[in-house]
């Protein structure tokens, strides 16, 4: 059996399994939630769910009135009430094994990334060389060497070299990413494997502040905390319950008023049976699935109530780069002014990338090549990196100075130079944005060539994904720090709802605050420390896994993959706990009128025999009918547990229609089916003689 | 049933899908402050009673000092009339004499009309002095204005946003007496005077019958009071049998009216509220809600009554309708419209003996109670039984779209649940534990006047009565005696205050919250989802509270009807 | 709360005096002056004298009068002071009340049998005040009546026909006969015919 209980239908980058979780009945996990279930049987434990407490105390009061017959040796009696005890402890314990499936789960995953720190040996740089030391000892600030086939020790930075690694143990992607020195690809984690190469590592997170350390902790702590919506839940499963206690303690009156007389144990029944068991039942296990469900997508949610709020999200703010459009843009079209060939333009851009390591002085130097067959040296040229100053990157060539760069920059640089911008650039450099694409203007000495188009590569599949959110009714938002006129190009195509341009910390704070101001509950992801200050804004802050610090702290969630269109799935995760707490409640509260059916007719028909026409289910007596409207209340909640642990499937359609699916099945489904079940379960009682049964 | 029967239901709903928006716009001009064509007349008056309380009705109030302001109206209210009862021997305009009322009648009559519940311990015209009576009518039209303004405080609370404040009691208080309750009582009375019934100070009238015989014939001003008792919702009518008796109906005509005019500001209250919230759709819908329980439940009275007695069906008589304490005038059809509205629209007052209702006739005018009189449900109380259900049912499915539950553009959080289940939980309490106590104490048991399950339903309706501040009664049970006078009377103060102010709390903590704008994610509140979604929670909530007791009342004596079983 | 006290007491004490007081009073003037026979009780003054008024039902025990519903008031017919039985469907004092009707209806009426008999005639009313009875009611009257005032049954009948009220804006509420005014015909009928 699969284990992924995966959202979204989109293409989702994540979703592979993750250790410990292989099949969804395994027997280690199942065996320690029994025992967990009969521990959790703890008065004070049970106090914290009031709807189950009132059944383990209806439990006490049943077991003792069994006990009562069997010592006055009434066994007719004590056979049947017996067996509506024992279906009662049964009823808790199936909530509380509930519970500890969820939390075994939750456990098991974190057991199994904790076997992926032990036993790791670290080769650390000393002053005496390299030396190995266990992966628990480093510290911040040491230096280690990882080459092909070691595991990563710990969390850090990559300082010296270029590796592929397989994160598959902690993102479960399969498919190995690079990690190199400088840049924002830099950060390794620790447990993943290094596949190729060698890599020096600077250590960043000492021992127990790790993300594993820190997520491990998180999902031990899962179990403790309760979110707002389940506060609010829990409220009113406490005054269902109530209601039913005054239900059925004002029934014993009523009934000794009717002449009928009614016994202790049958009211309990009757009570457990009204209860909502089943939601109070499995309650704490779809809250703590929930948050194992998005570990699944390798994010870990800093609070419960980040989950929930990220199923209310109303607006997300995307980063262009990396979210909607491949990080890298790719050159496409060389476009010089007047009096410059193509080719003298290809070859100067050529000339200026071919000591640019980033993507696009690579897709530069391809187009050059294969499209312009330009094929230039640059033997002996130093090379000038690209500097947050001056905006500019180049290399310096046989007594020429080659540039490229933003527009006003260059253009800065050839006025330097005495040089002058020619009128047509800013035309040229114009279209280029209009079409959504980069202008990079290339400049020889103090003679500006021409512009390189740079363009955006839509992601794949993005649109589709932006399309099941508009359905869900959340705006999308795009973040990007190009000019207007290149944001609304691409925002057309990518099919988001607004863009935000030129967009500085400062303006996305702004944004945010806006939003909020209007209604709306914003996700973001941010990874820059420049970030952190929207973070901090949002209701649910995605951070990366490879953000910096400050980006992580003023997020409330954490993506391990820094994958930034997980956003979509923390929000698809978000609506499906809620949809599963509600689709369970009114589950659990629909069964009710079944077993009313079942049981009222049972008890009151010596007093009232025309009371037998509401036993619509020609149950074969009283005593089957209490007996198996009980044992149905019973069974149901581990015939939901699959369900409460994996969650509704959840499809991203308007409100109105999820609305009505769900209200069918689990509304119209939660009348039907108990009639069905108790049916089936009296016939049963009545096949084997469970109880002796008085012929009507 | 005949399908003229079914008619007069059609034809009502008809005209009250008609009269809904009018009304409703015109109550929403008044309180907005717009022109009304009364507007020359009463802004005068309405800046002297102001200037004569005391009071600066711009200041806006927070839903404490709201629920405190509407608390003391009442409270004084009730310490008025229960001295004006306990010192009646003392006090002028008594000229019959009448002595010492018991105590615990006091207590019952004067939170009767302090709450709009109008339930009458005493017997009227022997009981009560003039003085006493004359502050009756003022209490009938002064107490439903509170529902009312429990409604608008509420609905502020979903409109307004990142706010404190919920409006000014007293300006909603003034408004709705000079603009809604004064002017429709003045033409109520002359309608209901022009087709027939008294309005006049004389003696009783002697007469010498046809037949020779002498009968006494009472008289006062009854259209003036039945007026307001009718349009305010109040019940507890002049006479004994209220508009049973032909002095207060005296026909067909005169008692269709007064159904409408029991239904007039009820369903204003339902446009109001959609032309508030700025979606007049959502008002639609809960009339819509409204009407469809309001029709289910009168064609089964109707079926039932006209269904009749199977126990009489072996004397073999021309025609099987139970006309046992009905008019010949009404009928099976009407009696049985009007004795669903009184349930449904709590005014209270009958036209029919309820005790001698057949069994799902009964069943259903206890399930219209029992729910919390949702049903249209009086001035203003019941649209806001209807916003606790909207709540409910918001929270109990909205979680099924994948967010927080939001009713209005408000989320629905742990606070506001808590206080949809106080005001959920509290009236049921009180039915069930005060009448589980009547049938095992005695003092309980010996007021029940008909044995058997009908003995039940009897204890029943009268606390479904008394918490849903409805004032009618099953007859025969003896509602003078000292049990019921003083058990009814806690019903009515818990199912008045202890229902609404969790309401008022919730309104105070909505009108905080910021308002999430509507998209295509949000679950809708309007359209036949919704509705039937809103249908099925109260139906579902008041089932499974009530049917218990209910197979032991009405239902075990249906069943015992039908096989041939007296008690 | 106490600032509250002040203008709710000052609000009740303009109340007493404009809805208590003033309010009846007016409205009483208005309708005297509009409606003065419906305001007084719509009384029926027959040679001076108020004879009953037109909405509150008589009890007639006479052969020669239509007899009305059964009414539950002490004395029946009480004007002042209306109940019902209150019985309830299963009370078998309401099986034993209807059959005891149905006899007297027999008893009254020779030759009628159980199923001309419609049950609002054998079971009470709500008010006990019930000034009509069905027009089936009256019908089964007509030969008693007829032959107790040496009249033709022909125009007995005619009578009750004309006398038959229709339902309000022929939709609510059902036919009915109103019995004093029948009966006030059907005794200017017989002075016509003896006199």
């Amino acid at each position: 059996m699969q284990t992924e209980a995966v959202a979204g239908s989109g293409p989702a980058p994540s979703g592979g399994r993750r250790p410990g979780t292989e099949a969804f009945w395994n027997r280690d996990l199942v065996g320690r939630a029994f025992k967990e279930a009969v521990r959790k049987l703890h008065p004070r434990w049970m106090a914290h769910n009031p709807v189950m407490f009132v059944v383990e105390v209806g439990s006490v009061f049943t077991t003792a009135d069994a006990i009562r017959y069997l010592a006055s040796g009434n066994m007719v009696q004590f056979g049947f009430i017996a067996q509506i005890s024992v279906w009662l402890w049964l009823t808790v314990l199936f909530s509380n094994f509930a519970e500890a499936m969820a939390e075994g789960r939750g456990q098991a995953q974190a057991a199994a990334l904790r076997r992926t720190r032990t036993g790791v040996m670290a080769k650390k740089e000393t002053p005496s060389g390299l030396q190995e030391v266990p992966g628990t000892d480093l510290v911040k600030g040491d230096v280690v060497v990882i080459v092909a086939g070691e595991v990563v020790p710990g969390d850090g930075e990559v300082i010296e070299g270029v590796a592929a690694i397989d994160e598959s143990a902690i993102t479960g992607e399969s498919a190995p990413v690079v990690r190199e020195a400088g840049g924002d690809r830099s950060a390794v984690t620790g447990g993943t494997l290094v596949i190729s190469d060698r890599i020096r590592v600077r250590i960043t997170a000492g021992r127990g502040e790790t993300f594993l350390d820190r997520m491990i902790g998180l999902i031990e702590q899962a179990s403790r905390q309760k979110t707002p919506n389940e506060i609010a839940l829990a409220i009113l499963l406490a005054g269902l319950t109530l209601i039913f206690i005054v239900v059925v303690v004002t029934l014993a009156p009523f009934s000794a008023y009717s002449h009928a007389t009614v016994s202790v144990s049958v009211l309990i029944a009757l009570l457990v049976c009204l209860a909502p068991t089943t939601i109070g039942g499995l309650l704490s296990a779809i809250g703590i699935s929930g948050m194992n469900r998005l570990l699944q997508h390798n994010v870990i949610a800093l609070s419960g109530r980040a989950i929930e709020a990220a199923g209310d999200v109303s607006a997300i703010l995307l980063d262009k780069t990396g979210t909607l459009t491949m990080g890298n843009r790719q050159a496409v079209e060389f476009r010089p002014v007047a009096g410059v060939s193509e080719k003298e333009l290809a070859e100067f851009a050529l000339l200026s990338s071919l000591s640019d390591d980033t993507p696009e002085g690579r897709s530069i130097v391809k187009l050059a090549r294969e499209k312009y067959g330009v094929n230039a040296q640059a033997e002996g040229g130093t090379f000038v990196p690209f500097t947050a100053q001056t905006r500019m990157s180049g290399l310096d060539f046989d007594g020429r100075v080659i540039r490229k760069g933003a527009g006003d920059s260059v253009a800065k640089h050839v006025q330097s130079l005495g040089g002058t911008v020619p009128d047509v650039l800013a035309s040229v450099t114009q279209e280029v944005s209009k079409l959504g694409g980069t202008p990079l203007v290339v400049a020889v000495d103090n003679r500006c060539l021409g512009v390189i188009y740079l363009k955006d590569v839509v992601k794949v599949g993005i649109g589709e994904r932006l399309g099941a959110l508009r359905r869900a009714g959340i705006k999308t938002v795009m973040i990007t720090g190009d000019n207007p006129l290149t944001a609304a190009t691409i925002a057309k195509e990518v099919g988001v709802d607004e863009f935000l341009a030129e967009a500085t910390p400062e303006r996305k704070m702004e944004y945010i605050i806006d939003q909020k101001n209007q209604g709306y509950l914003v996700a973001m992801v941010g990874d820059g420390t420049n970030d952190a200050p929207a973070l901090a804004h949002a209701d649910v802050a995605v951070a990366m896994n490879t953000g910096t610090m400050a980006a992580r702290e003023a997020g409330n969630m954490i993506d391990l993959d820094s994958n930034p269109q997980k956003l979509l799935d923390i929000v698809e995760t978000g609506k499906q706990i809620l949809i599963t707490r509600g689709a369970l409640t009114t589950f659990s509260v629909a069964n009710d009128v079944a077993k009313y059916f079942a049981i009222l007719p049972a008890m009151f028909v010596v007093a009232f025999p025309g009371l037998q026409a509401l036993n619509i289910m020609h149950l074969t007596s009283p005593q089957t009918a209490i007996l198996s409207a009980v044992i149905f209340n019973a069974l149901i909640i581990p015939a939901l547990i699959p369900l409460a642990l994996r969650g509704v499937t959840y499809r991203p359609v308007d409100a109105a229609t999820l609305l009505r699916n769900n209200v069918l099945v689990y509304g119209l489904g939660g009348l039907a089916l108990p009639f069905v079940g108790i049916k089936l379960i009296d016939l049963l009682v009545t096949a084997l003689h469970l109880v002796q049964t008085t012929v009507r | 049933m005949t399908v003229q029967g079914i008619l007069q239901l059609v034809v009502l709903l008809a005209v009250l899908a008609l009269l809904a928006k009018p009304i409703g716009t015109y109550m929403y001009r008044v309180y907005h402050g717009e022109r009304t064509f009364l507007d020359a007349v009463l802004r005068p008056v309405e800046r002297g009673v102001y200037r004569f309380m005391g009071i600066d009705p711009a200041q806006e109030m927070r839903w404490t000092t709201y629920a405190l302001a509407l608390l003391a109206i009442n409270a004084v209210g009730f310490i008025i009339l229960f001295l004006l009862i306990v010192l009646q021997p003392y006090l002028p305009l008594n000229p019959q004499h009448f002595k010492h009322v018991p105590l615990w009648v006091a207590w019952n009559t004067a939170i009767s009309f302090a709450t709009n519940t109008n339930w009458q311990a005493y017997g009227g015209e022997s009981t009560l002095s003039y003085l006493t009576q004359m502050w009756l009518v003022v209490q009938q039209f002064l107490s439903p204005i509170t529902g009312v303004c429990f409604l608008l405080a509420m609905v502020r609370g979903f409109v307004r946003h990142n706010a404190e404040t919920l409006g000014n009691f007293w300006q909603d208080f003034v408004r709705t007496l000079l603009w809604i309750s004064i002017p429709l009582a003045i033409v109520a009375t002359l309608v209901m005077v022009g087709l027939g019934t008294p309005q006049n100070f004389h003696a009783y009238t002697q007469v010498t019958t046809l037949q020779g015989g002498k009968q006494t014939i009472a008289q006062g001003p009854i259209a003036s009071m039945n007026s307001i008792m009718q349009i305010g919702d109040n019940g507890g009518g002049y006479m004994n049998m209220n508009a049973g008796t032909p002095f207060e109906s005296p026909n067909a005509a005169s008692l269709t009216l007064q159904l409408l005019m029991g239904f007039l500001v009820p369903i204003g209250c339902i446009y109001l509220f959609g032309l508030m919230v700025k979606d007049v759709r959502q008002g639609w819908a809960i009339f819509v809600a409204m009407a469809l329980m309001f029709a289910v439940g009168a064609l089964v009275v109707y079926h039932s009554e006209a269904a009749g007695n199977p126990l009489l069906a072996h004397l073999h008589l021309a025609g099987h309708a139970n006309m046992e304490g009905k008019e010949t005038r009404f009928g099976p059809a009407l009696s049985s419209l009007f004795e669903n509205s009184t349930t449904a629209v709590s005014w209270g007052s009958t036209a029919a003996a309820n005790d001698s209702l057949t069994p799902m006739g009964g069943l259903v005018m206890l399930f219209n109670m029992m729910t919390g009189e949702v049903i249209f449900g009086s001035w203003g109380v019941g649209m806001v039984g209807m916003l606790a259900f909207a709540v409910m049912a918001v929270f109990l499915a909205g979680l099924m779209v994948g967010r927080t539950p939001e009713y209005l553009g408000k989320k629905i959080q742990a606070y506001e649940v808590k206080m949809a289940v106080l005001a959920m939980i509290v009236p049921s309490f009180v039915i069930l534990v005060f009448a589980a106590l009547s049938v095992v104490l005695k003092a309980g048991r010996s007021g029940i006047f008909n044995h058997g399950p009908h003995g039940l339903s009897e204890v029943l309706y009268a606390f479904s009565s008394g918490v849903g501040n409805n004032g009618s009664a099953f007859g025969g049970l003896n509602a003078a005696s000292p049990w019921y006078a003083a058990t009814v009377g806690f019903a009515m103060l818990f199912g008045r205050f202890p229902m609404y102010l969790p309401a008022l709390a919730m309104a105070g903590s909505l009108v905080k919250k910021q308002r999430v704008p509507a998209s295509a994610g949000t679950f809708p509140t309007h359209g036949w989802l919704w509705i039937l979604l809103l249908v099925g929670t109260v139906f579902i909530v008041g089932a499974l509270t009530f049917f218990p007791a209910l197979a032991l009342g009405p239902i075990a004596e249906q069943f015992a009807m039908q096989a041939g079983k007296v008690f | 709360m106490k600032s509250h006290i002040g203008p709710a007491i000052r609000l009740l004490l303009l109340s007493t005096v404009v809805l208590g007081l003033i309010y009846p009073l007016v409205m009483t003037g208005l309708a005297q002056l509009i409606f003065p026979s419906q305001a007084d009780g719509s009384l029926i003054v027959r040679h001076g004298r108020v004879i009953g008024s037109r909405w509150i039902g008589q009890q007639f025990t006479s052969a020669r009068f239509f007899q009305g519903r059964p009414s539950a008031t002490t004395p029946p017919y009480n004007g002042s002071g209306s109940a019902a039985t209150n019985y309830g469907p299963t009370n078998p004092a309401l099986i034993k009340e209807v059959r005891t009707n149905l006899a007297a209806v027999l008893k009254a009426n020779p030759g009628v049998t159980a199923s001309q008999v419609p049950p609002s005639l054998v079971e009470s009313s709500d008010s006990g005040q019930d000034p009509d009875i069905s027009p089936a009611g009256a019908m089964l009257q007509v030969p008693r009546v007829a032959k107790a005032n040496h009249l033709p049954g022909a125009a007995v009948r005619h009578l009750v026909e004309t006398h038959i009220r229709g339902r309000f804006l022929g939709i609510f509420g059902n036919r009915y006969v109103n019995v004093l005014e029948l009966n006030l015909a059907v005794q200017a009928l017989a002075h016509g015919h003896g006199g």
